[in-house]
Formats: structure tokens, sequence, C-alpha cells
């Protein structure tokens, strides 16, 4: 069920941001929690258990998402990334061109 | 969806937390040091504490304690949030930070301190006010002619929503393909200003937050109405940028990098508008026999 996949996902992502220690958060025990709580419903369809789905996928977005943003951001956009990007281009023997002002909008 | 296997694409976008201009007024000193605060934009700092917690306090809120010390919002008040679970996704923003924090990956935290602080001093009828004049440029209202395949995409994929949000709220919005946009009747426009109403501060803070990413209302409804999820939203916000990748390729550090910041932020928003407007009150069905 989709239910199981976002909820292994959860955890899976706080396990990559958290650690060893990740059974021990806080986090770890809510989201269990919630999936265990929603799980029984007499109805066919019950709006309680779709709205918590939901919001259990926007979580799981919203941790993957800015996971991965921030991979890409040190990868391409931090101050270590210019230097390893000079470095691979100093291998075929070309330089970065210069911007006197910097790169405006990035840190 | 037949989108899914299309790769990404590239969309530029600034560090705004506040997008609508604020109106005129004079500002007391609080508001000046706020603003100071607001503005000097720190992104990074180093990490100051070892442990994270959270602790209910009187009138069912909750606030965040990084080692012993009370988490403070950037304009100095106590940052406090309505219930549980906004507190510990908040709490788990801090937990994971490692030596440097990096205050442009917590966007819930973000969030709660705009809410509290409310640096631009906005009201709710400010805030809808700005939600309704979006819609006469939203995003999936403005239909193009040319190329045909991404005519056929815009209708495969628009049009539905489109039905689906006249329907759900019994309104006429349509779309143009010309540059003055649609003709948005007011009645529907009065519609939305009810519905808007029944939301309270910190949710409208969170909507506002999802229009603005998402450049769309009707997306924004659809996302929190659970009509669409946080992908789903984000892609049809950015059908056209899809289609260009389709055609001339994909670039991971700009493409990527964006959608990736796109959807953080549109999760982020979705949830706190979610876990804003619910009650704390515990449902139980009797289980009957």
């Amino acid at each position: 069920m989709a239910a199981l996949g976002v909820c292994r996902g959860i955890l899976k992502e706080i396990r990559m941001a958290k650690g060893s220690s990740y059974k021990h958060t806080l986090v770890y025990k809510y989201v269990l929690e919630q999936f265990k709580r929603n799980q029984v419903t007499g109805a066919q369809l019950c709006r309680a258990q779709v709205e918590a789905l939901h919001a259990a996928q926007s979580y799981l977005s919203l941790l993957s998402s800015t996971r991965l943003h921030l991979r890409l951001h040190l990868r391409y956009h931090s101050p270590r990334a210019d230097v390893r990007i000079d470095q691979a281009a100093g291998l075929v023997g070309l330089r970065l061109p210069q911007q006197p002002g910097g790169k405006g909008w990035e840190t | 969806m037949m989108l899914r296997n299309i790769c990404r694409y590239h969309r530029q976008f600034g560090q705004v937390i506040w997008p609508f201009p604020q109106g005129h007024h004079v500002p007391s000193l609080s508001t000046h040091i706020q603003k100071a605060k607001y503005s000097s934009a720190i992104t990074e700092r180093k990490k100051f504490y070892q442990n994270v917690s959270i602790s209910q306090v009187d009138g069912g809120l909750f606030e965040i304690n990084l080692d012993k010390r009370k988490l403070k919002t950037p304009g100095g008040k106590l940052f406090t949030v309505p219930n549980e679970a906004l507190a510990i996704a908040v709490a788990t923003e801090w937990d994971v930070q490692k030596e440097t924090l990096k205050f442009y990956t917590m966007h819930l935290t973000t969030l709660c301190n705009t809410a509290l602080d409310n640096p631009t001093q906005r009201t709710k009828e400010q805030i809808i006010s700005a939600a309704l004049k979006f819609l006469d440029t939203d995003t999936i209202c403005y239909r193009v002619e040319e190329p045909p395949g991404l005519v056929e995409l815009q209708t495969n994929e628009w049009e539905p929503v489109m039905n689906w949000i006249e329907q759900r709220y019994n309104v006429v919005i349509g779309s143009s393909s010309n540059i003055m946009g649609p003709q948005i009747p007011e009645e529907t426009k009065e519609t939305f200003r009810q519905h808007l109403y029944s939301y309270n501060f910190w949710s409208l803070t969170g909507l506002e937050y999802v229009i603005t990413q998402l450049k769309s209302l009707i997306l924004s409804l659809g996302l929190i109405d659970r009509h669409l999820s946080v992908e789903q939203a984000v892609l049809l916000s950015r059908l056209e940028e899809e289609y260009q990748i389709q055609f001339w390729g994909n670039v991971e550090w700009a493409h990527d990098y964006d959608m990736y910041e796109l959807q953080a932020r549109t999760a982020a928003g979705a949830m706190f508008v979610h876990l804003s407007s619910e009650s704390t009150a515990v449902k139980r069905k009797i289980l009957q026999d």
C-alpha cells in the first residue's frame, strides 16, 4: 500500500539525516505513532486516513527535497564547490572566468 | 501522468520570504529593529547546541528548546507553535543540522518566524486580497497557442485541475491565450474570499507562501484541498519548463537545484497550512460490536 511506502520513505530520510541514533528522535516516534493510529478504520473511505496520508506524503516530500537541494547546493554552489570546479577545469588547462563583483546572489 | 518520465528544468528563484509589496506605514522602533534583523539575511552560523527538545506550556502552546535555551524568533519573541506535530517538525529541522546551521534549509522555522513576528504587519484582509489579485495572473489560466506539443500538454494537464476547482467551488474561472488574461467574474472572487476567510492568520501566511512558490492560486488550493500532491502541484506549476527540458535537455546544477528548492518550499508551506488549521481534539471511533 501507498502508506507503507511513505512510512518507509520518511523513516529512511530520518535515518539519513540523523545517523545511527535516529530511533531515539522525537520525530521517529511521532511518525510511527501516527501511522499506527490511522491504521484501524471501519469506513471504506476514511477522511482522516486520506488527510493523514497526504500529510505524510508532504512531509516525505519536504525531507527528501531539502536533502537533495542541499546536496546540489554543496556540490555546485558553495565556496568549496568553486574550488572543486576550478581544479576540474585546471585538469584540462582551462580556467574559470573571473567575475569582479562575485556571484551576487549566492553565498 | 505522462510527465513523470520527463526530466527537470531551470527556474530562477531568489530568497524571497515576503512576496507582496507592503503598504505605506510609519514603522515604530520595534519594527525598525525587526526589519534590521530580517534584512541582514544571515544564512549560516555555527551550531551552538547539542540537544533539541520540545515542551508544552500553558495555553496548549509548544516551545522549542536548544539545550537549556528557549528558541526565539528573529524579532525577539518567544518561539511558540500551536500544536505538537508542528513543534516536532520544527525541532527536527534544528536537530538535523550539522556543524553549521543552514537557515535556508529550515523552511518550517522560517514560516513560523514570519507568522509570529509578522514583520511587514500584514492583516488577514491584505493577504486575502493579494491572493485574489493573484488569480488574475494565475499560471494555469494562461495558455499558449503554439507549439502544439505544449498546447496539448497544457490541455491534458491543466484542464482537469481547472474543471476540478470550478466544480469544487462552484465558480467560473476560465483560461485565455491572449496577453490580457482571463476575465474572472466578481462572484468567483467573492466565493474564494468567503472561503479564505475561514482560514486563520497562520494558515493564510502559509497559503500566501505556497501561492508565491507555485505562481498559482488554483494550484495552491488544489494542493491545500489535497486534490494534488506536492510533486504534482510543482510539476503542473513548471509545465512549460518541463516541456522545454524534454526538448533542450536538463542541467542538474540549475534545473534540479531550483526544482528541489521549489518542492521543499511548497511542501513546507502545505504542511504549515495543514498543521496550523488542525485542532488538537482527538477523534476516536467507537468500534462497534
